[in-house]
């Protein structure tokens, strides 16, 4: 596609999931004025970090035209292991902690790539593989025991309840700040770097990334690694935000959300095109529908539905709008 | 000899073999033939999801949401039932649903042109969302009438839903080996654009891939309901993971164009000896299932290197 065109759907897709937004928003409050409230904000707010951190990584898989279902094992294991190495040495530095948990994610990306990228083995089968394995690796990490409240340091729970602002009772937590330097993090590195600018040649056209030289192997071999981190890290930030984890729950189905989070936000699924402000946008999108479920007091089990639908009506608009800017750009 | 190396039947039948001589050292339950008949419904329903999504993997698509149209179905062919339906009405009922969900993910995918994994990942959510919504944490029970399929046998402990399974695998066996749709769908497999331009009406023959999908995966919610007694919207859950490992591993490329119904039976034999070893075993849930998730990639990563290997030749 013609790089106006690809700005043009961007610009579109972004603008459509603000409409959304303010749709929900509107609904929202139509039915309780109190709806943007201090407490709902809050919630909002907590609840977006992880799937923004995740969302990242997801990104740019997606990006390349691949797909990782096991982001929410690899949360598990690395939930669980640096849970089990806080429980066994309470001095434990929290940042050293996080590291570790970025450093397990990284390793069992690693081997999604490696299956991926060498092995050639289709993305969704070999991280559908890979799903389940690494949750039977999280029982087997801790033997099948959660980590309690107890065992994860007071300086790990407080990212989620203090930051460096508050503004009229809205705290912007520390969670927030990672998730913010993931997002710039990406954001810099798709856009400026010769490797970022090469994820998004190969998800356009792999054949052609391929006869042009680009190190296609290494780059999905290294999104796949650098998803996995960045899950990774959402395990620790998990522990963070909930205080305890379990090893059959934690990140349980979380793919789903931070799939439907990276559609909806514009990420074509068929690869190339899509921005981390796109992304950041849809991953409101959600906490904001899934705070005010709450509020509109609709039962939980409408989520699982919900995300579907999502999804669902994200691929149908990217797949009519590309062929009508097709349409466009072969009728200028 | 050669030939018979060269099938790719041939690994998931020395396969089963092996897990059947490792299974009788675990346990001498293992080897009891009426243990065996027995657990074997259990296993029935993964094997219609096979059955299935050989077609949908030979036509180089995937079904995610199979387990999904399972819980879907049980719970509505249930609150039918329950509602007053009679029980042939409530199975036709349940049946056509089937049909329905998965004519809609053809749809989706023929139409709309998008891939099918994300496709059906969407509505593997939308169509288990749907059943939760419905049902709740609550339990649908079926009429008395209707539950114990499993409790009965053919002369020689036959289970009848073991006999159902085979007559579908021998049928649609036929179908897929023996008859011009069933060419199709490898062409497809094999290469749609060129089969597009061959003249073969390669959106229909994909709706019906996933229609026979979603259409098995409500003869399996039927056959569920009635070895259960009650639906719920988490039944099944999971269960796409054991038929598509089975497909793979039954020789299926899973870049479409290859694979054979005896393969997937054979490897489904596989995946249920292997399942009732780990129970006979005491395996936890959550480790069958990660045995089940690496024996996935080792059948592909197997299936490639064959390929490979007989490129080379």
């Amino acid at each position: 596609m013609r790089p106006d065109v690809v700005h043009r759907l961007a610009a579109l897709r972004e603008a459509g999931t603000v409409v959304l937004l303010a749709g929900v928003v509107v609904a929202a409050m139509a039915k309780n004025p109190q709806f943007l409230d201090v407490k709902n904000l809050n919630s909002i707010l907590l609840w977006i970090p992880l799937l923004v951190v995740v969302g990242m990584g997801q990104m740019l898989v997606i990006l390349t035209r691949g797909i990782d279902v096991s982001v929410g094992s690899t949360m598990g294991v690395a939930g669980i292991v640096v849970g089990m190495l806080f429980r066994d040495h309470p001095g434990l530095n929290i940042y050293l902690g996080a590291a570790i948990g970025m450093a397990i994610g990284f390793v069992l990306g690693a081997i999604n790539g490696g299956l991926i990228a060498w092995a050639k083995i289709p993305p969704i089968i070999a991280t559908l593989g890979t799903l389940s394995a690494y949750r039977g690796l999280a029982f087997i990490a801790c033997k099948g025991e959660q980590i309690d409240s107890n065992n994860i340091p007071d300086g790990l729970t407080n990212w989620a309840l203090f930051g460096p602002i508050t503004i009229n009772g809205v705290t912007i937590s520390w969670l927030i700040v990672w998730a913010a330097a993931a997002a710039i993090l990406t954001a810099y590195f798709l856009r400026w770097t010769r490797t970022g600018r090469d994820v998004y040649a190969i998800g356009s056209h792999p054949e052609a990334a391929q006869l042009r030289g680009l190190p296609v192997t290494k780059v999905t071999f290294l999104v796949y690694s650098v998803c996995g981190a960045l899950a990774g890290l959402a395990g620790v930030l998990y522990a963070s935000r909930y205080g305890f984890v379990n090893p059959g729950t934690a990140g349980q189905g979380f793919e789903l959300t931070v799939i439907a989070a990276v559609v909806i936000g514009g990420t074509n699924v068929l690869g190339g095109s899509g921005t981390v402000f796109g992304v950041l946008l849809g991953c409101l999108l959600l906490g904001t529908i899934n705070v005010a479920l709450a509020v509109l007091g609709i039962d939980a089990a409408w989520q699982t539905l919900v995300y579907g639908i999502v999804i669902l009506i994200a691929l149908t608009i990217d797949s009519y709008l590309q062929r009508l800017l097709r349409r466009l750009a072969v009728g200028a | 000899m050669k030939k018979l190396v060269a099938r790719s039947e041939t690994i998931p039948a020395i396969l089963l073999v092996l897990a059947f001589v490792a299974g009788a050292m675990q346990s001498k339950f293992f080897l009891d033939v009426r243990y065996l008949l027995d657990s074997s419904t259990l296993y029935v329903e993964t094997g219609l999801l096979a059955i299935g999504m050989t077609f949908v993997i030979v036509s180089g698509n995937i079904d995610l949401s199979v387990a999904s149209m399972i819980a879907l179905v049980a719970c509505v062919t249930a609150r039918l039932m329950g509602a007053g339906w009679s029980i042939p009405a409530g199975c036709a009922g349940g049946l056509i649903l089937g049909l329905l969900l998965g004519g809609f993910n053809g749809l989706l995918v023929a139409k709309v042109k998008l891939p099918s994994f994300v496709v059906t990942l969407a509505t593997m959510a939308v169509y288990r969302g749907i059943a939760q919504v419905l049902q709740g944490a609550e339990s649908a029970k079926l009429p008395s009438g209707f539950v114990g399929i499993d409790m009965q046998h053919l002369p020689g402990h036959v289970p009848i839903p073991l006999v159902i399974l085979l007559l579908i695998a021998v049928v649609l066996g036929l179908v897929l080996q023996r008859t011009l749709f069933g060419r199709w769908v490898y062409s497809i497999g094999t290469n749609e654009e060129a089969s597009f331009y061959a003249g073969l009406p390669t959106s229909t023959v994909k709706i019906a891939v996933f229609a026979l999908s979603g259409f098995l995966a409500a003869v399996a919610a039927l056959l569920l309901n009635s070895r259960l007694g009650v639906a719920r919207f988490d039944d099944a859950r999971g269960l796409e993971l054991d038929a598509i490992t089975a497909v793979v591993l039954g020789g299926a490329s899973i870049f479409g164009g290859k694979g054979t119904m005896l393969g997937t039976m054979l490897a489904l034999f596989l995946v249920a000896v292997l399942r009732i070893g780990m129970g006979v075993a005491n395996v936890k849930a959550e480790y069958q299932l990660a045995v089940i998730g690496t024996l996935l990639i080792v059948a592909v990563l197997a299936g490639n290197v064959a390929t490979k290997l007989s490129a080379k030749r």
